[in-house]
């Protein structure tokens, strides 16, 4: 930040290549509005052009050097001084000299391991940017660009139900069965609870989507729990032998894949927490956990090269490639 | 281009249910009524009685019916038992009045019908909440409290 009007200062403008074509994403920002941004696959290249536009024309403005940095970087929110950089590259634009007008520098840093996805939680935030950079003695003159990066995955090998017997000794007993462990984004949980022993009288019930977020390692653990969503399922008392059927549409709800021991710095786990509710008011839950994971979209004629090769790594189906030499068709 | 694939979202199987579970009574059967009062007594060695009468089908209780008379400080008995012994968060009782107690009202205090109706239906709630609680079941003093003659204040505190 200059504080003098005197001397030159210049306004930095990052610009993609593909940011004609690049799909934008909606990502939650820190205070809990919505920007969009764009979306990038781990293994995409990162390509642009940095203007340097100076303020005072015919003024020269003298630097250090101009680089260009990808970063992906953790931050905890009670430890704000210390970045955990996971990802740190650079490419120098120009070396320590002078600039007598405005100019642009190209970039591009190939096929980026991107190992994360981007997440912006309670306590901890999992961001990438680019961030350009002219060196001078007194202030840096930086602009970042965020991006989101978002991790797929394909449909797993092993996908078990879930089928348990839980109660109270001689008051209360279920059953109950979820048909997968392993749900995605866009998933539908379908399941039932069978009543085998009701001694108590039941109001409703209802099923809960709670999301996790721990941060901190060894005593310093913190759990933070959201209660994503509240989905009831039966009104009324049940007896003996019944059955109730669940439906839950997981798209509706704003969730993001499992995240596990993330760079051993943070987790996002997800349960289904299952609660019935007597006349008064006592309730009575089990929660069992389930993985969540994003699976890519549809592959579309009009995809870029390198989002085939992205979506290839991880759909890995016949359709996928199918994609991949259209694409190639169409670029060539 | 890959057609996009539509979830299977049947219900998964489940037995039939009998059609004597589906019918018959219910398993949770619990009832417990606060009626009758009486004031037994006279002068200031006056106290209200309250007939407590319990009907269910819970295999937890021995009697499938009772009806004993209790008075309001054998309801705090019970609130006390349960506080101290059981995990449960006792609910509360209906005030102890300790005002109406002073004399030179105007009224007749503690004996004043519709304060009499008031915590008659106070007590009912209490012991309606307390019964249906399963940590509330396991204890002695409750089913002392419900199905015995008399209240038996030295006795041995436990589970059921």
């Amino acid at each position: 930040m200059s504080f003098f009007s005197f001397g030159q200062s210049a306004e930095i403008d990052i610009v993609l290549n593909d940011a004609e074509t690049r799909k934008k994403v909606e990502h939650k920002t820190e205070d809990g509005k919505k920007d969009k941004y764009f979306l990038f696959y781990d293994g995409e290249t990162v390509s642009g052009k940095v203007n340097i536009t100076l303020k005072n024309p015919g003024k020269r403005l003298e630097h250090q050097g101009i680089k260009i940095e990808f970063i992906g970087q953790i931050e905890l929110y009670y430890d704000r001084g210390n970045h955990h950089e996971f990802v740190s590259l650079v490419k120098d634009l120009a070396r320590p000299g002078e600039m007598t007008q405005s100019q642009t520098f190209d970039f591009e840093f190939t096929h980026v391991e991107k190992p994360y996805e981007s997440y912006t939680g309670q306590n901890v935030k999992l961001r990438y940017f680019l961030r350009a950079t002219v060196s001078r003695r007194l202030n840096d003159i930086s602009k970042e660009m965020d991006i989101v990066v978002h991790t797929l995955s394909t449909y797993p090998e092993l996908n078990s139900s879930i089928k348990m017997e839980v109660g109270i000794e001689d008051c209360l007993h279920i059953e109950f069965e979820y048909n997968k462990s392993k749900y995605h984004l866009k998933d539908v949980i379908v399941g039932k609870i069978y009543f085998l022993l009701v001694r108590i009288k039941i109001k409703h019930m209802e099923i809960d989507i709670i999301k996790r977020e721990t941060t901190g390692t060894g005593p310093n653990v913190y759990h933070e729990n959201d209660t994503i969503a509240k989905y009831e399922i039966m009104d009324g008392a049940p007896v003996r032998g019944e059955s109730i059927p669940i439906r839950l549409f997981l798209a509706g709800y704003e969730m993001t894949p499992t995240m596990r021991d993330i760079n051993k710095k943070f987790s996002v786990r997800y349960y289904l927490n299952l609660v019935l509710i007597d006349e008064e008011e006592r309730r009575y839950f089990k929660q069992q956990e389930i993985i969540l994971w994003r699976k890519g979209d549809i592959v579309r004629k009009s995809m870029s090269h390198q989002a085939a090769i992205a979506s290839q790594r991880f759909e890995g189906s016949a359709s996928a490639e199918r994609a991949l030499a259209q694409a190639k068709e169409d670029n060539d | 281009m890959s057609e996009p694939t539509v979830a299977d979202t049947r219900r998964l199987n489940s037995k039939p249910q009998d059609l004597t579970d589906a019918y018959g009574p219910p398993s949770n059967f619990l009832e417990i009524d606060v009626y009758d009062p009486q004031t037994i007594g006279v002068g200031r060695n006056r106290f209200t009685t309250y007939e407590v009468r319990m009907r269910t089908n819970l295999p937890i209780f021995k009697l499938k019916e009772s009806c004993v008379r209790r008075r309001y400080s054998d309801f705090e008995w019970l609130k006390n038992e349960l506080e101290r012994d059981s995990k449960i968060v006792v609910p509360p009782l209906p005030g102890k009045a300790l005002k109406r107690q002073l004399p030179f009202r105007g009224d007749e205090g503690i004996f004043e019908e519709s304060f009499i109706e008031e915590r008659r239906v106070g007590l009912e709630q209490f012991i309606n909440r307390i019964a249906g609680h399963p940590l509330a079941q396991n204890e002695r003093c409750l089913h002392m409290f419900l199905q015995e003659e008399s209240i038996d204040r030295n006795y041995i505190p436990g589970k059921v």
